[in-house]
């Protein structure tokens, strides 16, 4: 991230759910609907606070369930309003349905999602299983690395959602617990800075509303020609979205003084001969780990994915095309891949990397830890692979056991 | 940097301990960072949470293993090894326990500071909810803070009476703490 130095600033110590809900304020929603569901409560708890003291000036429908909360901003968002949602996990899943049909209906909803896992074993805890399972849902997916990007990419979020070249959901996301409840100082921007950077919102061409008595339709049925035009037209406004992302990133910078680089952040990648791939919180662990390892020599860099969907292939490719060893941290996973997903899809771009060697970790699964140290073994065995040792394909680093038994089967060695 | 883990129960403002210590860190323009874990929310339920404090931005996001500060807001774990697991050699505790006796021994402990806090927050506040007496007992004892930004802290969490009441809170436990050298 860069931080430019400003004339005014206002740091207040929040949590991750309470930039959340400051986020959502400072973006002046028409109506916000949601169910309060843990790790998330407190986004929805602060923003019944806004509403009832008057500092937020919005619709606040307090739904029975996440099924109506996304039926009622989709509706919203079609009627043209500015609309705002946060869930996790279980919730998610409740919604599916309206999820799906929300990114089919184009409509610019911007919805919060805390990761948490989603396996049915009754758990509270962080992963991002939640994430991967809603993936290709049609929706945009950006994920925060701390307190200080949940505001920025919310805000940011808005401004990519409602593109008249893109209208298209967008999802941020950020890891449960140690997110959600992480306080630490966050540079609250100005409500007028805000209201400045959605300015150029007002010149586009306004998007298709619902009409109260209008003959329109939104959400209808396409089948064929109709269905696959739709169909092609959502993915080309998805890939126009990556682009559209770096230049928002860009435009927030002349505005609040900070940027992270769009579509992904490169720390310390340019002279990096091996690199860690990875996204959310973890990402903070992994920059401490890495400064330690530079101390002693081990040229290691880190590529931060923040657009998940669309995949940002073209740009990750270019981050990492001629490194010796790269390793993907994945906090979910995809049954028949004995790697974790988001390695995977990126295992489908290996032929363009010239030469690189990937291999995955799997870590931070029902709320372990991350830690400096499991950062660390991953850091080693990457330098062994680039030192030509044989090493996992895919090693399991919150849950070793998964490694033993059957090693020869389960996880080829790469060399 | 500073790494203060917190041990408690739900209700006893373990969570609001670390986020206001966190809220003064940044006050004095250092970084704070703070964080709970737990599952479901209930009262009663063992709390753990833990706080770094820097004078540069803190990145990790982990849990803290290896504490230079332990807090205990329940006085009943005040042996538990659970407690005292990882904690560095030279370090510091700060202890909420209606014995004020420095009867709490860990090779690893250099200091170890001992206040009533939650009598004092039902003298005070009318309920013993002790944060914030410890908020300025831990001032004091680990003099990385002084105790006007976390006041200046408080005002992020109370208004009105709540808040003088436990600004008298967070005096007491800076002033009646009481301080053992091991």
């Amino acid at each position: 991230m860069i931080t430019k130095i400003k004339d005014k600033t206002q740091v207040k110590v929040i949590t991750g759910n309470g930039a959340a809900a400051i986020a959502a304020k400072l973006v002046r929603p028409d109506v916000v609907a949601a169910y309060p569901i843990t790790p998330q409560t407190e986004i929805i708890e602060q923003i019944s606070k806004f509403h009832a003291t008057g500092e937020m000036d919005c619709e606040l429908i307090t739904v029975e369930g996440e099924n109506s909360a996304m039926n009622v901003v989709m509706a919203a968002s079609l009627a043209g309003g500015r609309v705002f949602t946060a869930t996790s996990s279980w919730g998610l899943v409740f919604m599916y349905d309206a999820v799906l049909a929300t990114a089919g209906a184009r409509a610019p909803v911007v919805m919060v999602n805390v990761n948490r896992e989603t396996p049915g074993i009754i758990a509270v805890s962080s992963g991002q299983q939640d994430m991967i399972c809603t993936r290709d849902a049609g929706w945009i997916f950006l994920i925060a690395e701390d307190c200080q990007e949940i505001m920025d990419l919310v805000i940011q979020a808005y401004r990519l959602a409602e593109d008249y070249e893109i209208q298209l959901p967008v999802m941020v996301h950020y890891d449960g617990f140690y997110l959600s409840y992480l306080s630490e100082g966050v540079d609250i921007p100005f409500q007028e800075d805000v209201d400045n950077f959605f300015l150029v919102l007002k010149d586009q061409p306004e998007r298709t509303k619902l009409v109260p008595g209008g003959k329109l339709g939104c959400g209808s049925h396409g089948i064929l020609g109709g269905y696959l035009e739709l169909r092609y037209k959502h993915m080309a406004a998805m890939e126009r979205s990556k682009d559209k992302f770096d230049l928002i990133d860009k435009e927030y910078e002349k505005i609040f003084g900070r940027s992270y680089g769009g579509q992904v952040e490169e720390y310390k990648m340019e002279d990096a001969h091996v690199v860690l791939v990875g996204s959310g919180s973890m990402c903070g662990t992994i920059k401490t780990v890495i400064d330690k390892k530079r101390d002693v020599g081990i040229k290691v860099g880190l590529l931060k994915i923040r657009m998940y969907r669309p995949f940002p292939s073209e740009i990750m490719v270019k981050a990492l095309k001629g490194k010796k060893a790269i390793g993907v941290v994945d906090r979910s996973l995809s049954f028949g891949f004995k790697g974790g997903p988001i390695y995977m899809e990126l295992k489908a771009f290996e032929t363009q990397l010239g030469g690189s060697e990937m291999i995955s970790f799997i870590d931070g699964i029902a709320n372990t830890d991350i830690t400096t140290a499991n950062v660390g073994l991953m850091i080693d065995t990457l330098c062994d692979l680039a030192a030509g040792k044989d090493v996992r394909e895919v090693t399991w680093v919150c849950y070793p056991e998964a490694n033993e038994p059957d090693l020869p089967k389960n996880g080829r060695a790469v060399k | 940097m500073s790494e203060v883990r917190f041990h408690g129960r739900g209700g006893q403002g373990v969570v609001t301990t670390s986020k206001i210590l966190a809220n003064a860190f940044v006050r004095t323009g250092q970084f704070g960072a703070s964080f709970p874990m737990f599952g479901f929310e209930r009262r009663g339920a063992p709390v753990t949470a833990f706080a770094r404090f820097s004078s540069s931005p803190v990145r990790e996001k982990t849990q803290i293993y290896n504490p230079d500060i332990l807090v205990i807001l329940d006085p009943s774990q005040k042996n538990s090894p659970a407690v005292f697991e990882g904690l560095l050699p030279g370090a510091m505790m700060l202890l909420n326990d209606s014995e004020l006796k420095g009867n709490v021994f860990h090779k690893n402990l250099r200091k170890l500071a001992i206040i009533d806090a939650s009598k004092i927050a039902g003298e005070e506040i009318g309920v013993s909810i002790p944060n914030t007496v410890i908020v300025g007992a831990f001032a004091k004892m680990s003099g990385l803070l002084q105790i006007e930004p976390c006041c200046d802290a408080l005002q992020d969490f109370f208004s009105g009476k709540k808040l003088a009441a436990n600004l008298i809170c967070v005096d007491r436990g800076f002033k009646e703490v009481k301080i053992f050298d091991l």
